[in-house]
């Protein structure tokens, strides 16, 4: 397809895509949203910029094979289960600590949030693996 | 501790990841689908020291206290399959070294099978329902596509019987696992043991029970469930042909048994009575469909069916008899059986893709003079072959044995006379695929191949190693059974295991 509109307005509306998918993504933990739903706003904004510019330029603006996404995300969350070993709790428990930040006061960081994101780079990996070769066909 | 009960799923998964990072690099991922294999298997085993020392072990996943979180629970009879689990897995993945083409490679075989075994493992260690249900779609979903990966035509038309009837299924079992939870308000299976035998009436428990049957008796593949079986097994590459007789079915006999010893024994005058008819209608059924067939591997497929009867054989015993003596000697049997079983059958089809590779067929009147070709592949095959048709001293004897013994104990005679009948009807087939693709001269027009040294090491090692095993669990049948009854002792002491996932009663 080759609109000058679309693309343009791609150009747009890929990073507010992207902030949009990072914002659901943190927003998940207390509220509706998480990796799964960040994950496939993230992707979409991926498929939209294939429709305007192609499946090639896509993978270029990626920068890395979707697989990999997959690969690393499940790494990530598996990590994030697997952290709960060093404090002798049981697989998967959620591991807590508060860091101190200056301006803003505490903040909760803590292993489900190391597990949601592995879910978005899963979700964005397994979503890109499946659509950008259907675009390419 | 806690961590020895996770490995088995962490192994897998790790391994697949890691797979899925080196897509284009196959050496690496072969390498990989090895020592991932071998890692499983060495974690089986350290599970199965811990569980033989210690007892039933549980870990709460996410610390949530049961029943409300996910149990995983481990006792002998889960152990022990996880083990069998990984060696299946390290079997099947070094003879994927040499006879797995390599489209199939490069499109995600060796993380395919790593998600089976995940999802095969995870089954036999979850202790809730709808977890259960989970690792049924993990491994089902692996294997739907390892069934259809390559896309030739037989495959195809396999994978579609396969695909529905496993589906069908899982609708089964996902409707009954609703219904249980509305009866009871828990899924967690320690819990449901406990209060199933207090709260619901009996009605609804034992149509529950008979819709937990047809689930797991379709994955089973018992009679009269069991088409989508021969239908498939036969049309993928050979690895994945015995990696599926090896583990896919046993994972529903898993699931009857643990199901039928736990929580459904409250109408066992009904349920198990049930489950031993159709137990014997099974091997029959079973042994006669596989002397009906002449191509390899459909006959080692209907004799999976066959074999199937038996396990459930023990399950069904141990419901109908009031000693308890007898119903763990049943019961170990089962366990005995399934051993002795997953590693007869998956070497057997590791033996049907060498004879294929040697004289270029699976179908036994194009097979020919194997034994002129390869003797040592000759010694390899009657190690199972006879080990399956149950002659002493291998390991299938001493399955049978049991099983017999405690169908007399029992007082069972119409299923032992069935049993030994079926037992001599397995002698036939093998004798079949003997006379046929081993002794008789090869035919005229027939192609020769031989195999390089490389192939040769790949191909006959796992085969000689699973015989080994065999021939080991056969004279060492003392110790293995002893393996054996703990699990069927575990299996008989339900409390031992609600206290366990549950904790002490306040």
């Amino acid at each position: 397809m080759n609109s000058l509109i679309l693309k343009v307005a791609t150009r747009f509306m890929l990073p507010l895509l992207l902030l949009f998918s990072i914002f659901l993504l943190l927003r998940g933990h207390n509220q509706p949203g998480g990796g799964f739903s960040g994950g496939l706003v993230g992707a979409s904004a991926f498929v939209l910029y294939s429709f305007a510019f192609g499946a090639p330029e896509t993978r270029q603006a990626l920068g890395v094979d979707p697989r990999g996404l997959i690969g690393a995300g499940l790494l990530v969350a598996l990590g994030s289960g697997l952290l709960a070993f060093f404090v002798g709790q049981p697989f998967m428990t959620g591991v807590w600590g508060q860091l101190d930040v200056p301006g803003l006061g505490e903040l909760h960081l803590g292993t489900p949030l190391v597990f949601d994101a592995g879910v978005y780079l899963v979700v964005i990996g397994v979503t890109l693996s499946i659509i950008l070769p259907l675009v390419e066909e | 501790m806690n961590l020895l009960l996770v490995l088995p799923l962490v192994i897998p998964l790790l391994t697949a990841t890691f797979s899925l990072l080196a897509w284009r690099r196959l050496a690496i991922q072969r390498k990989l689908a090895v020592v991932g294999t071998a890692a499983l298997l060495g974690g089986g085993v350290a599970l199965l020291t811990l569980v033989w020392t210690r007892g039933i072990v549980a870990t709460q996943l996410g610390a949530w206290p049961a029943p409300f979180g996910i149990t995983l629970v481990a006792d002998m009879f889960s152990a022990i399959m996880v083990v069998l689990a990984g060696v299946i897995g390290l079997a099947v993945a070094v003879y994927s070294l040499a006879s797995m083409d390599e489209p199939r490679e490069s499109f995600g075989y060796y993380p395919l099978l790593q998600i089976l075994l995940m999802g095969v493992c995870g089954a036999f260690l979850t202790g809730d329902f709808f977890n259960l249900y989970v690792w049924f779609e993990v491994m089902l979903m692996a294997s739907f596509v390892l069934l259809a990966l390559g896309g030739e035509p037989d495959q195809l038309r396999g994978a579609i019987k396969y695909v529905t009837l496993n589906l069908l299924a899982s609708a089964l079992f996902l409707a009954a696992v609703g219904i249980l939870y509305g009866v009871t308000g828990t899924l967690n299976m320690a819990d449901l043991a406990r209060k199933l035998s207090a709260v619901a009436e009996p009605g609804t428990m034992t149509a529950l029970a008979m819709l937990f049957l047809m689930a797991f008796g379709i994955k089973a593949a018992v009679f009269p469930l069991f088409f989508w079986l021969p239908a498939s097994y036969h049309t993928p590459p050979v690895a994945v042909s015995a990696v599926f007789a090896g583990l896919l079915t046993k994972v529903g006999v898993y699931a009857l048994i643990r199901v039928f010893t736990l929580i459904f024994v409250a109408d066992a005058g009904y349920t198990h009575t049930l489950i031993l008819v159709i137990a014997g209608l099974t091997m029959v059924t079973g042994v006669l469909g596989a002397a009906a067939q002449h191509e390899f591997r459909r006959i080692l497929s209907f004799h999976i069916i066959s074999q199937i009867g038996y396990m459930i054989l023990g399950l069904g015993l141990a419901g109908l008899t009031d000693s308890p003596a007898i119903s763990t000697l049943a019961l170990a049997g089962s366990v005995f059986y399934i051993m002795h079983h997953i590693i007869v059958k998956t070497n057997l089809f590791l033996v049907s893709g060498v004879a294929q590779r040697l004289g270029g067929s699976f179908e036994l009147k194009e097979l020919g003079g194997l034994y002129r070709a390869d003797p040592g592949l000759t010694v390899l095959f009657l190690i199972p072959a006879l080990s399956l048709a149950g002659m002493p001293p291998l390991s299938g004897f001493f399955a049978k044995l049991s099983l017999v013994q405690a169908g007399l104990g029992a007082e069972q005679y119409v299923i032992v006379a069935v049993a030994l009948v079926v037992g001599l009807l397995t002698l036939f087939s093998m004798t079949k695929i003997w006379a046929e693709a081993f002794w008789k001269a090869a035919p005229a027009d027939s192609p020769r191949q031989t195999l390089s040294a490389a192939e040769k090491r790949n191909l006959l090692l796992p085969i000689g190693m699973l015989a080994a095993m065999t021939v080991t669990i056969g004279l060492a049948a003392e110790p293995v059974f002893a393996l054996a009854t703990r699990a069927a002792e575990q299996l008989t002491d339900r409390d031992a295991y609600i206290r366990t996932v549950l904790g002490e009663p306040q």
